[in-house]
């Protein structure tokens, strides 16, 4: 996906608000709208439940953040070796690093994860070996299918996006460097890899913010997290619109946090002409 | 009996393919059923969410300050929150809201098709998407073509139809395209609201036989054809849309 897109489906930091922009009259006249429409919101609607529910939606918002930074991370140590191999590698692991790519990127990913929850969660307790062995109290478990599915995803896209930016590093910055007489592993960590980081970074703050979008997936294969947490909410008070509004509201905020976040990291990056 | 044996022997086999067999013991049938019914709701909603962009692109750009603020919030609410969640919300409210439209007017509470449910669904989460894209696209033709087309005194609406969409479409098209692509794979989101597209059909077929990588590989082989196919239409459109452009690698 070209920065673009990703730019089109993600809050990037560019959209953060200004402060002083704020204070045109016809902005003030729509906050005052907005205000006058939240506090019709809390009067006229039941949020009686919320603080029997605060507790248990803390830990939800906990898990939905376990599972992003988890998969983040984990799917970008995939997707820098998926990234490298299709731009250096030999020709049987560029095409098997590309096949990857198009069926992860080709399927939604509500499938791959009820395929990995379902298809191979029914499939390991039939052999005793896996059943008998250390990992089996965890493959019973839903959480592992889930950050195995986002992972996968994570490193599908990010694969794709890491492909571009090594391609993109001048070929006269890794000559200069080898020139130097750095060894391969020296200039591909010294120099490859850290500009190819610097160009993607952009969009891998913004597919971590697409990723955050996709988290609450894995409350459809039990895991408790603070979309599973207002599902019940809704079982349990028969109310359709209040848990789903805090919900939105809660998705919000943490999509904001994430993007001021990464709006203060680029910023102690020193960038010079890119 | 026959059938019996021909059963047992077919589940002899690793993969029973009987299962995914058109007629009526397979669910082959069933899954290109839901499969359409995707189809049919990605074409809808990313039809409609093209009209929701092309609006929402030049409201942001050309409309007043109220009406940039509110797309801004618009944009803002659906870049930021998961699609899961605004399908539930959309859903029930879009239907809810209907409803009391109609029974306002006095025509009575009717049943919402799943299909056009979806459609309104997908068509909001897609606008907000095609808004951003088609933005860029327009801000991206020089602003010296609009404003020739403007001395020659055509009037905004001709300036849009033969200047601005023309020239915007061969910057769009990269964008739009990988649209196309998250609609049809966001319609799987639609399984959680119920409504019986391939992704949900999938599941209860192989809730229904046990078969569950069976179905699962299948469906994802369908989506995949999807993708494959619909990429080779975006080629030969992106091709057709470059042409006379400086050939850039």
């Amino acid at each position: 996906m070209t920065n673009e897109t990703t730019h089109a489906l993600a809050f990037t930091p560019e959209d953060l608000p200004k402060g002083e922009s704020f204070l045109k009259p016809h902005r003030i006249v729509l906050i005052l709208f907005a205000a006058a429409l939240i506090v019709a919101v809390a009067v006229l609607m039941r949020w009686d439940w919320l603080p029997r529910y605060l507790p248990r939606l803390g830990w939800g918002i906990l898990v939905s953040m376990v599972m992003l930074f988890s998969t983040s991370i984990l799917g970008f140590l995939l997707a820098v070796p998926l990234g490298l191999v299709q731009v250096t590698g030999p020709w049987y692991l560029k095409g098997l690093a590309r096949i990857f790519c198009t069926v992860i990127r080709g399927t939604p990913l509500l499938l791959q994860l009820w395929l990995l929850y379902y298809g191979l969660g029914s499939l390991f307790p039939q052999f005793p070996a896996i059943r008998h062995s250390f990992l089996w109290p965890y493959l019973r478990e839903a959480w592992p299918y889930g950050v195995a599915a986002l992972t996968i995803s994570f490193a599908a896209y990010e694969g794709e996006v890491m492909r571009g930016a090594f391609a993109g590093v001048p070929a006269g910055e890794l000559e200069a460097a080898r020139a130097y007489g750095m060894s391969r592993w020296t200039v591909f960590r010294r120099i490859w890899l850290p500009r190819a980081i610097h160009r993607a970074l952009p969009t891998l703050n913004g597919e971590t913010v697409l990723q955050l979008k996709s988290t609450p997936l894995v409350a459809t294969i039990t895991v408790v997290d603070v979309y599973a947490v207002i599902s019940k909410v809704r079982q349990e008070t028969f109310l359709t619109y209040e848990p789903l509004l805090l919900l939105a509201l809660i998705y919000l905020c943490l999509t904001g946090i994430l993007v001021i976040a990464f709006r203060y990291f680029e910023n102690r990056i020193p960038t010079r002409g890119v | 009996m026959q059938k019996e044996h021909e059963v047992a022997m077919a589940a002899d086999s690793i993969i029973n393919w009987s299962l995914l067999s058109l007629s009526a013991p397979g669910w082959g049938g069933v899954l290109l059923q839901g499969f359409l019914h995707s189809i049919q709701i990605a074409v809808g909603g990313y039809a409609l969410g093209l009209l929701l962009g092309v609006g929402g692109a030049f409201g942001k750009l050309y409309g007043g300050p109220v009406t940039r603020d509110l797309l801004e919030c618009y944009t803002t609410i659906v870049r930021a929150v998961p699609e899961l969640v605004l399908i539930l919300l959309l859903y029930y409210a879009g239907t809810d809201l209907l409803n009391q439209l109609l029974g306002a007017v006095g025509f009575g509470a009717v049943d919402i098709s799943g299909l056009m449910a979806g459609i309104f669904v997908i068509g909001v989460v897609q606008g907000a998407y095609s808004t951003e894209v088609l933005r860029g696209a327009i801000k991206a033709v020089p602003a010296g073509q609009i404003e020739a087309a403007r001395a020659y005194g055509m009037s905004p609406g001709k300036v849009l139809r033969r200047v601005t969409l023309p020239a915007m479409l061969p910057y769009a098209i990269p964008g739009l395209a990988n649209l196309w692509l998250i609609a049809t794979k966001d319609t799987a989101l639609l399984a959680v609201v119920g409504f019986s597209e391939l992704t949900l059909v999938t599941r209860q077929a192989a809730g229904a036989t046990k078969a569950y990588l069976l179905f699962f590989c299948a469906a994802g082989a369908l989506y995949l054809a999807l993708t494959l196919v619909s990429n080779i239409f975006i080629g030969a459109l992106e091709r057709h849309a470059r042409r006379g452009f400086v050939e850039q690698r």
